[in-house]
């Protein structure tokens, strides 16, 4: 892209303001971002209809087997990626890691993940993205933590699940605990919202409007776990707005089929005779880990505050 | 088709994947009633479509192979008033300046350039003067949107930004490069359901006289 193109708009116009940063959320829904490792994926994410990618050096189930210090990705790999394809390219920062926040933002991606799959940076805090221009998803487990995130300028939510273990059960669990969070808020009276506010350890004023909309003020996707086209149809059908999947395509038997039928499963997610014909002869889905074996201390959720 | 239907015309949204929830608000603050299209059944009954912003090339691959593309192309071609915001806009282009093959439906006598903006860092809002609509200027939410490259003698400028067209019609199909249903200004939907309840009025009249 010519110089003289990139940054047209910002000269007549603002850039990086909150309608601009949650809008790109809202055009992806619907959607299923994937993770890919370099550019030869991205193609096959692309061609199999993702909306877009989210650009890491290893997949979750990956970093799980190496252990160690999980961090942001090479800058030249990410460079490639974008190059490779049209769609958005996500990358991911350690929570809590201004520093590389700032890198991927000079790399010009399309959304930061501050995520709980790479090795924390800070214990205390998360990255302030209000003071970014790059958008920012966030994972969370419950109402109380997605609307921290938000108080600190996440533009978009997803639940986090376990990462790497092919096993939905802990995106149903999140997806359903933010649900019902709402619905608790939604029926509260006024006097009852101060004591939610303090309990969930959010903003009052993010309560209140969660309260009168009855959804979260950004959109919210699903991730973590989700290996078939019936896992990304069962959470659209708990009230995701598009998913993630990460290690459960490229450690697939056949990634492009089963990254095409998860595409399908996503949009056609209330139509099961559609869901059952994408379903058929797609080979192995990737091995599953039962959550229970990773022990308190393999937990990747329990990340971030 | 009694009166008051055409003053509530059906307006399909295409629901791929994308902004589908706004669209349909906006469409319902300005006196439509709406569906979603996800299959070529949907378009059954439809006095008009939107198609909303999201990802093009997810938008051609899956409504490429289930035959809905093609029966989309068929409705437009045959007449079907169409609103095309950000991705929307590429699909209606009959081509895409410097890209690639990806499946279009057509319709408008544009070609667009994708991501011409820039990334997401270059995305932006900022004030339009639009020609159809008049004053205020409308708030346009820019979302690493396309411009209008090139254009047929058919087709009415709308809007400009930063010496690059942003918004278009042909008749009875509209295109903007940025989001109205980001935003409270419900205008330029207005004059697409406006347009949509004239078609249906016009054709109600068309096969009143084809039947004396």
């Amino acid at each position: 892209m010519s110089d003289d193109v990139a940054g047209n708009g910002a000269k007549n116009g603002s850039t990086g303001t909150e309608a601009v940063k949650a809008g790109l959320a809202r055009m992806l829904k619907g959607g299923v971002i994937m993770d890919v490792v370099d550019a030869e994926q991205a193609k096959v994410a692309e061609d199999a209809g993702a909306c877009a990618v989210m650009a890491l050096e290893r997949i979750p189930a990956e970093i799980r087997k190496a252990g160690g210090v999980a961090r942001m990705s090479d800058p030249e790999m990410i460079m490639g990626i974008q190059d490779a394809v049209s769609i958005p390219v996500m990358a991911k920062c350690r929570i809590g890691h201004h520093v590389e926040a700032q890198v991927l933002q000079a790399l010009e991606v399309d959304y930061i993940d501050e995520s709980e799959v790479l090795t924390p940076a800070d214990e205390a805090s998360h990255v302030d993205k209000r003071a970014f221009t790059v958008p920012f998803v966030c994972g969370a487990t419950n109402l109380g933590e997605a609307l921290r995130r938000v108080a600190e300028g996440a533009a978009m939510i997803r639940t986090k699940g376990e990462a790497g273990t092919g096993n939905v059960v802990e995106a149903v669990r999140h997806m359903k605990t933010i649900t019902q969070d709402i619905r608790r808020v939604v029926t509260a009276t006024a006097e009852e919202r101060f004591a939610i506010a303090k309990e969930m350890a959010a903003p009052l004023e993010l309560i209140e409007w969660v309260g009168q909309n009855g959804r979260l003020p950004v959109v919210n996707f699903s991730a973590g776990g989700i290996a078939t086209p019936a896992d990304a149809a069962l959470m659209m059908y708990l009230g995701a707005e598009g998913v993630f999947v990460g290690s459960g395509i490229f450690l697939s038997e056949d990634p492009p089929a089963r990254a095409r039928a998860i595409v399908e499963a996503t949009t056609h997610w209330d139509d099961p005779a559609v869901v059952a014909r994408v379903s058929r002869g797609l080979r192995e889905a990737m091995p599953g880990i039962e959550i229970a074996e990773l022990g308190e201390a393999g937990l990747l959720q329990t990340r971030g505050w | 088709m009694t009166a008051a239907d055409a003053m509530r015309p059906r307006i399909g949204v295409l629901a791929v994947q994308g902004a589908v929830s706004e669209h349909e608000a906006a469409l319902a603050d300005v006196g439509a009633r709406t569906s979603r299209v996800r299959d070529a059944a949907d378009l059954e009954g439809l006095d008009g479509l939107v198609i909303p912003g999201g990802e093009s090339t997810t938008f051609g691959l899956v409504a490429g192979e289930s035959g809905l593309l093609d029966a989309v192309r068929a409705r437009v071609d045959g007449g079907m008033p169409v609103f095309g915001t950000c991705a929307g806009m590429i699909m209606l282009a009959r081509g895409i300046a410097g890209g690639g093959a990806q499946p279009l439906i057509g319709g408008m006598d544009i070609v667009v350039r994708r991501n011409a903006f820039g990334r997401q860092v270059h995305s932006f809002e900022a004030d339009l003067e639009v020609s159809a609509i008049g004053q205020p200027p409308m708030r346009g939410i820019f979302i690493r949107a396309p411009w209008i490259e090139e254009s047929g003698p058919s087709v009415e400028i709308l809007a400009d930004h930063g010496g690059h067209p942003v918004a278009a019609r042909d008749a009875t199909r509209i295109v903007a490069a940025f989001h109205p249903e980001l935003t409270d200004d419900r205008r330029l939907h207005r004059l697409f359901v406006d347009g949509v309840r004239e078609a249906v009025t016009e054709h109600k009249e068309d096969s009143v006289v084809g039947s004396q």
